[in-house]
């Protein structure tokens, strides 16, 4: 097993939470991983991105090289399309729709989800809006990591179980409320 | 016994040294270094066994304390950013006449391609030239085994040792094996040799010959090193070096298994033994290093007659930005036709993707500084403001426009000084609280003692912010630091920085930038990232 994935967002989405929970994963796997992120400076409002790679054999390098991307899940449409270049030809697009602008040159929201839409193979959803909906929209990032679940490579139950236990310490609720929009993500790449 | 933890590079490191018995770990935050201190500070190991994990005011004092552990036979760590060894530079280059007691690490964490720093200097130079081996490791698991050998060399050699990381490692996670017996700490003792530790002329030159004399040791100690090795292989026509973090590239092109000799160099000084066994054995050199071209510079010389050397000095490897698995791979691909297949295959960009620059967060204090401040500089003919290192640095981008300078930690005031005794009027500097007591307030007294017409701005956020919210040294003492310093009370205002009080502000600045003489306005408000945390701590 062998996935190469690029997480990519907005400096504060929540892209280092969905990061962890497959580091909880993968090491309820006995896999190997390795993840590398950028803090600092990029992280104020700044386009940030993952490198989070999984495999049942060593993992020599911390970043993947362009081209051998699996899967790229992006919490922002225009931060998905920024990487599409370092995917593998049949490689996976998982993005939420709703654009976050904090810039005045955003490029035209019609245009980015044309271009996203001729790609291969890209899931788009709406991820606030359906974390909204069973939960909160704080978990739209777990509708995306749900909506994602398929093609990661890891089992859906021990998914779960990592979220259930990266959220423990915050509570009951908090737990209930990831796991209704990993959940309701998932439903929706299933029927979509 | 082992564990298995998924650890951060910083975090990596971090709990090695607790496991290998520290005392004592000092540091400024600095990115991408910061993650080490903050491991001991959340460590339970490190709470019951009392280690030392205060922040410090800046690398210097940490490097001056950790020191002073050493000396009382405790295994301690400093850490910092690269930069921060320039801070830290003349106790580390004397701490090396000194030497080390108790075990001593000191960490720079180098950032290339500048993610979060104002240069790439690479920090291998500085351990070179003050005869100080270092240690590079190449993934988490070494980051971590590093602190125990690191501590061991140390304390062998009677000298601190230099720990060099780079972003890709620092701030990266992987699975680490870790050990489940910590080591004791070491009890008090003192030098062996108390004469040297008191560096004057008649004791540091008999030091010196005996550090010349070491220096030899330390290269024989890189040769039989457990983390240098040639990895054997059967093409010929090209042997590779390959450094630290550089050497997971070439094993990420070759898929782990690199068809031509490897040196792998992971402590310094450079094992000459191995570099001649492998130039020995092969037609040509490739050498992969994160930063500057250090190891192929010395594998050439300045006449660059021996074996045909390629890196970056030839641009085959870019020679700014990070390394990359890509770099290395296209480097094979250009040298050797029939590798062309590992040439990166990057696919078409996409076209609807504009840049996103970081930038202040809404509801931030320096916002509304830069609002006010802008208004007031529209009532004078050419002002210049000198900026600092901070999150506030981001003044400088649109909307604010508002900053005209940017070096170093604590810039601002001395440069706006220098620029006053030029003649310019208004010359303004706008700091942060953590910046200003790192390496603002000796500056400040120089523009008290001669009354500089300067308006210096410290924007108190009651944080270290752009590191993400560690405590600030000045915290509540800024008044009273400037006082002692020698500030006029008549010109040192304090003033909320919120939205209401623009009017307010903007009256203030221009009233002392009018003036002829060295005023400080303290602009006050909490950083709104560690407000909102302090809020939901409350909440709990």
């Amino acid at each position: 097993m062998k996935t190469d994935i690029i997480l990519a967002g907005v400096g504060g989405q929540g892209i280092l939470s969905i990061a962890t929970i497959l580091g909880e994963a993968a090491l309820r796997r006995n896999l190997y991983l390795k993840q590398a992120e950028v803090h600092g400076m990029s992280q104020r409002g700044g386009d940030v991105m993952s490198c989070l790679r999984l495999s049942s054999d060593p993992i020599a390098s911390d970043l993947i090289p362009s081209g051998k991307v699996d899967l790229i899940i992006s919490l922002e449409p225009m931060e998905a399309l920024r990487y599409v270049h370092l995917l593998v030809p049949e490689g996976r697009v998982i993005t939420s729709t709703e654009p976050f602008v904090n810039i005045p040159d955003y490029p035209d929201i019609e245009a980015v989800m044309a271009e996203l839409a001729a790609l291969p193979r890209v899931v788009t959803l709406p991820a606030e809006a359906i974390a909204r909906e069973v939960a909160s929209p704080r978990s739209s990032n777990m509708a995306l990591l749900g909506a994602s679940a398929p093609y990661i490579g890891l089992p859906v139950d021990v998914l779960e179980d990592s979220i259930a236990a990266v959220f423990g310490a915050k509570g009951e609720k908090i737990v209930a409320d990831n796991l209704a929009a990993f959940r309701a993500g998932l439903e929706y790449t299933q029927s979509h | 016994m082992k564990t298995k933890k998924l650890l951060l590079g910083d975090e990596a490191f971090a709990l090695g040294a607790i496991d290998a018995g520290l005392s004592g770990a000092y540091a400024y935050p600095g990115t991408p270094s910061t993650e080490i201190l903050e491991y001991v500070q959340s460590s339970p190991l490190a709470r019951e066994r009392k280690i030392h994990s205060h922040w410090s005011s800046n690398e210097k004092t940490a490097m001056e304390e950790a020191l002073g552990m050493s000396f009382c036979g405790k295994r301690a760590i400093v850490s910092m950013k690269h930069v921060g060894l320039n801070v830290a530079a003349d106790p580390f280059v004397n701490s090396a006449m000194t030497g080390a007691n108790g075990g001593l690490i000191v960490v720079a964490a180098d950032d290339p391609s500048m993610h979060s720093s104002q240069n790439e200097q690479d920090s291998r130079f500085y351990a070179k030239f003050a005869l100080i081996p270092t240690l590079e490791p190449c993934d988490q698991q070494e980051a971590y085994d590093m602190a125990r050998y690191g501590f061991e060399l140390s304390e062998s050699m009677k000298i601190p040792v230099l720990l060099r990381l780079v972003t890709r490692l620092s701030h990266s996670r992987a699975v680490v094996e870790t050990e489940t017996e910590p080591m004791p700490e070491n009890s008090l003792s003192y030098p062996a040799n108390p004469r040297q530790w008191v560096l004057m002329p008649a004791n540091s030159r008999v030091r010196y010959r005996q550090l010349l004399a070491d220096r030899d040791n330390m290269e024989a100690l890189s040769e039989s090193s457990p983390f240098n090795r040639i990895v054997p292989g059967t093409d010929r026509r090209l042997g590779i070096i390959a450094s630290g973090i550089a050497y997971n590239y070439v094993q990420e092109a070759f898929g782990g298994k690199c068809p031509f000799p490897l040196l792998k160099i992971s402590q310094y000084p450079v094992p000459r033994a191995l570099v001649d066994e492998l130039v020995g054995m092969c037609d040509a050199i490739l050498v992969a290093e994160e930063g500057q071209p250090f190891i192929e510079d010395m594998l050439r010389g300045l006449l660059d007659r021996g074996p045909k050397v390629y890196g970056k000095i030839d641009h085959l490897i870019p020679t700014d930005g990070e390394l990359t698995p890509d770099s290395v791979a296209a480097a094979v691909a250009t040298l050797l036709p029939d590798f062309d297949r590992l040439r990166p295959a990057a696919g078409r960009r996409a076209q609807n993707v504009t840049s996103r620059p970081p930038a202040l967060c809404q509801g931030c204090g320096h916002r509304d500084v830069y609002a006010a401040l802008n208004a007031a500089l529209e009532g004078f003919e050419s002002p210049k403001v000198f900026g600092d290192i901070g999150c506030y640095t981001l003044g400088f981008l649109s909307p604010f426009n508002a900053i005209d300078t940017c070096v170093d930690m604590g810039a601002s005031i001395t440069m706006a000084k220098g620029a006053a005794d030029a003649g310019q009027h208004p010359a303004v500097a706008i700091i942060g609280d953590s910046t200003f007591t790192h390496s603002g307030m000796t500056g400040l007294l120089d523009a008290v003692n001669e009354n500089s017409p300067v308006t210096v701005i410290i924007s108190d956020n009651l944080t270290t912010g752009m590191t993400g919210g560690q405590d600030s040294q000045g915290t509540g003492k800024l008044e009273a630091i400037c006082l002692g310093l020698g500030v006029d009370p008549a010109h040192l205002h304090t003033i909320d920085s919120l939205p209401k009080k623009f009017d307010d502000m903007k009256a203030l600045f221009t009233a002392e930038m009018s003036y002829d003489g060295l005023s400080v306005i303290i602009a006050r408000r909490e950083c709104i990232q560690t407000a909102r945390r302090h809020a939901k701590a409350k909440s709990k």
